[in-house]
């Protein structure tokens, strides 16, 4: 029991993060209709810009995650403004493999950056437990899942409630009919990738918070939000939530029983478990759990 | 039939259809000409040409050049291979990675030496290398279905989970790759008991090994270009583009969709086992790392830079990506932002060339969809419509 609920509380911070990263993913798919490949290089980026405000500045750890997040914002509406702007209209395979050329410049400079060093949070939890239902779990696993889901229903409350979340919403319904309408369409496109470069910041920085760190080759993490956003739906904020924290379980679940029932299936399976149940999803359901049914027509 | 055509007066047979092309190379009187492999007289001066340099390249070059060399016709063949998926039948994969490695394991398992508790059968290359090509065409074809029900960005994700698997069974099979961070020999080139990676008295002139390789790469280089210049002009091929430009369209004229994306997975499979094989000679030692999402960029750069649903634009890229690295090596000298490891400077080489990738592939596609052969059709249609701008 003592193994399970640890098992499952780890997970659902794994979890956490993932669907902060899917919820980037998916406000850009529904902003652009492009899948954002360069997703994990704004999330090491920003990993390292707060732990530079934290390490190297000197501010607190709160101050320093803003700052991170907003630095990313910025540099995600310049990647938009640059080099996705133009490729508005043209098929969105083009579009996504500019993200692909945008992830090699974003992770390499991103290398140069931290280059062999550990980037560490400098976070208030560190290596604290806290005893859940009689199992000893870390104090970080909790604050993972409390600053994602506050952060994911900030900006899901920002595109429910606000004036310039209807306008983002309207663009990614129709973007000339927006436009007749007076959003300034270009701007949205903008904002949805200042956002998602933001969250993207403050999963990074949960990625490397706790006491050992992390280095700059972590960046890959960020690619299970792709197994997310599948089994959640590509255009579903609610879907890659909840696809987040289960793809998160599965993970941790994994990590936690296969060595010693499946070991066959060799060390760190955990890590393409996520991998699998897309697979599987896309054969199933290839428009995810609460994803748009595609409508084709010639 | 050629009667009709404006080109003929009174004589109607083939052969004075053909030389009165000669000043008006667009004007074609049959189907059949247009759709000739070289259907402009052009083309076939230009790769006559082509070919020719190529094959005289080793003799004046270094034997790093040579491998060079080597390495571009290696790239050119697996860039083709993802050309026919993505270029010619429109579906993206960033999976490429995986069936060069399931090529290159093949090769080593049936071509390599037994060491080590790593499984090496020690064949002839007359038998690893067509098989490098099955074993990789037979796993696309296992994995088709499942990409043929998925579209545009689903498939790419697909295909990049594909990576990750692959990598993950690699690591794990030890007995065939070696583990994690150690890898295994490659197979050997032993075709029909000649080895064609040792040096070889010709004529009485010494070619080393590099060159010798060389030749047996360019070689398999140039069949398998020609093949896929006559697949992509086949009703194949038609299917491939009709199948890109509109999928639902295609479906409603009669072309299989199932049977045509399977069809483009396979032989693209096959393309990237092959280059797989040949590459991990090249590598020298293979581990399971080489095989990763980086590659794939690399085969996606090699496309998208070259020209998407052209062989020539393959070869284009290949030439271009893999020759970046060395004209970045030697420009560093002389440009003061590159450095080599430790010795100041903003970038490192490597990071240098990675970033100049990345950005490349960005310029391309937002300025030049068409890639270094929408360039190339870009001077050519200067010089065809000069003195006039258009």
């Amino acid at each position: 029991m003592e193994t399970f609920v640890a098992a499952t509380i780890s997970g659902l911070g794994t979890g956490a993060v993932y669907a902060l990263l899917a919820v980037g993913f998916v406000i850009i798919y529904r902003a652009t209709e492009v899948v954002n490949f360069a997703q994990p290089a704004l999330m090491i980026l920003g990993a390292y810009a707060s732990s530079a405000f934290t390490n190297e500045l000197g501010w607190p750890f709160w101050a320093s995650v803003l700052a991170g997040m907003v630095t990313l914002a910025l540099v995600g509406m310049i990647v938009e403004r640059l080099a996705l702007r133009p490729m508005v209209g043209r098929p969105s395979f083009s579009a996504a493999t500019v993200t692909v050329g945008v992830f090699l410049v974003l992770l390499i400079v991103a290398f140069r950056l931290i280059g062999p060093n550990i980037i560490t949070a400098g976070d208030p939890w560190g290596l604290s437990t806290t005893v859940v239902l009689g199992a000893t779990v870390f104090t970080l696993d909790l604050a993972k899942i409390v600053i994602s889901l506050v952060a994911v229903g900030a900006v899901g409350l920002f595109l429910a409630r606000s004036r310039i979340g209807l306008a983002m919403r309207a663009t990614s319904l129709d973007q000339e009919v927006a436009l007749a309408q007076g959003v300034k369409v270009g701007q949205m496109f903008g904002l949805a990738w200042g956002i998602s470069a933001g969250l993207a910041a403050l999963a990074g920085v949960l990625v490397s918070s706790g006491a050992s760190g992390v280095d700059a080759t972590v960046a890959l993490v960020a690619l299970k939000a792709l197994p997310v956003i599948i089994l959640g739906g590509l255009d579903s904020i609610k879907g890659s939530v909840i696809a987040g924290l289960v793809i998160g379980l599965a993970e941790g679940w994994t990590k936690a029983y296969q060595p010693e029932y499946l070991p066959w299936l060799g060390a760190n399976f955990d890590l393409v478990v996520p991998y699998l149940i897309m697979i599987i999803v896309l054969m199933v359901r290839p428009y995810g759990m609460f994803g748009t049914k595609e409508v084709i027509r010639v | 039939m050629s009667s009709t055509g404006p080109a003929s007066s009174s004589r109607t047979d083939v052969r004075s259809s053909a030389r009165s092309l000669r000043g008006r190379p667009l004007l074609y009187t049959r189907y059949s000409d247009e759709l000739r492999i070289f259907n402009t007289a052009a083309k076939r001066g230009w790769t006559i040409a082509a070919i020719a340099v190529t094959a005289a390249l080793p003799f004046g070059l270094d034997r790093d050049l040579v491998s060079l060399l080597s390495t571009i016709v290696v790239f050119a063949i697996g860039g083709i291979g993802l050309n026919i998926l993505t270029g010619y039948a429109g579906q993206v994969s960033l999976g490429h990675a995986f069936f060069l490695g399931l090529g290159a394991y093949t090769a080593a398992v049936l071509g390599g030496e037994e060491s080590r508790g790593v499984i090496g059968l020690g064949l002839d290359m007359a038998i690893w290398l067509p098989l490098a090509g099955i074993v990789p065409a037979v796993v696309g074809l296992l994995v088709a279905p499942l990409a043929a029900r998925v579209r545009g960005l689903y498939l790419a994700i697909l295909t990049l989970g594909l990576v990750f698997i692959g990598e993950h069974i690699f690591k794990e099979a030890d007995s065939i790759t070696g583990g994690a961070g150690v890898g295994r020999a490659p197979a050997e080139p032993v075709l029909f008991g000649v080895d064609l990676f040792a040096t070889k008295e010709i004529l009485g002139y010494r070619m080393d090994r590099f060159t010798v390789f060389f030749y047996a790469c360019f070689v398999v280089f140039l069949v398998m270009a020609f093949a896929a210049r006559n697949l992509a002009r086949s009703r194949f091929g038609r299917a491939f583009a009709a199948v890109r430009d509109r999928d639902v369209a295609a479906e409603v004229m009669g072309v299989n969709l199932l049977r045509t994306k399977t069809l483009a997975f396979v032989v693209s499979s096959f393309y990237a086992g092959i280059a797989g094989a040949l590459l991990s000679i090249i590598f020298g030692r293979i581990t399971p790392e080489n095989w990763n999402l980086f590659l794939s960029i690399d085969f996606l750069a090699v496309i998208f830079i070259g020209g998407l649903a052209t062989i020539s634009g393959s070869i284009l890229g290949a030439v271009f990506v893999v020759g970046l690295p060395k004209l970045v090596q030697v420009l560093s000298d002389y440009i003061p932002l590159a450095s080599d490891v430790g010795q100041g400077g903003i970038f490192t080489v490597f990071q240098l060339e990675s970033i100049l990738f990345g950005l490349l592939i960005v310029i391309f596609l937002v300025l030049e969809p068409r890639g270094l052969y929408g360039l190339w059709i870009r001077v050519r249609n200067y010089f065809k419509a000069w003195p006039f701008s258009y």
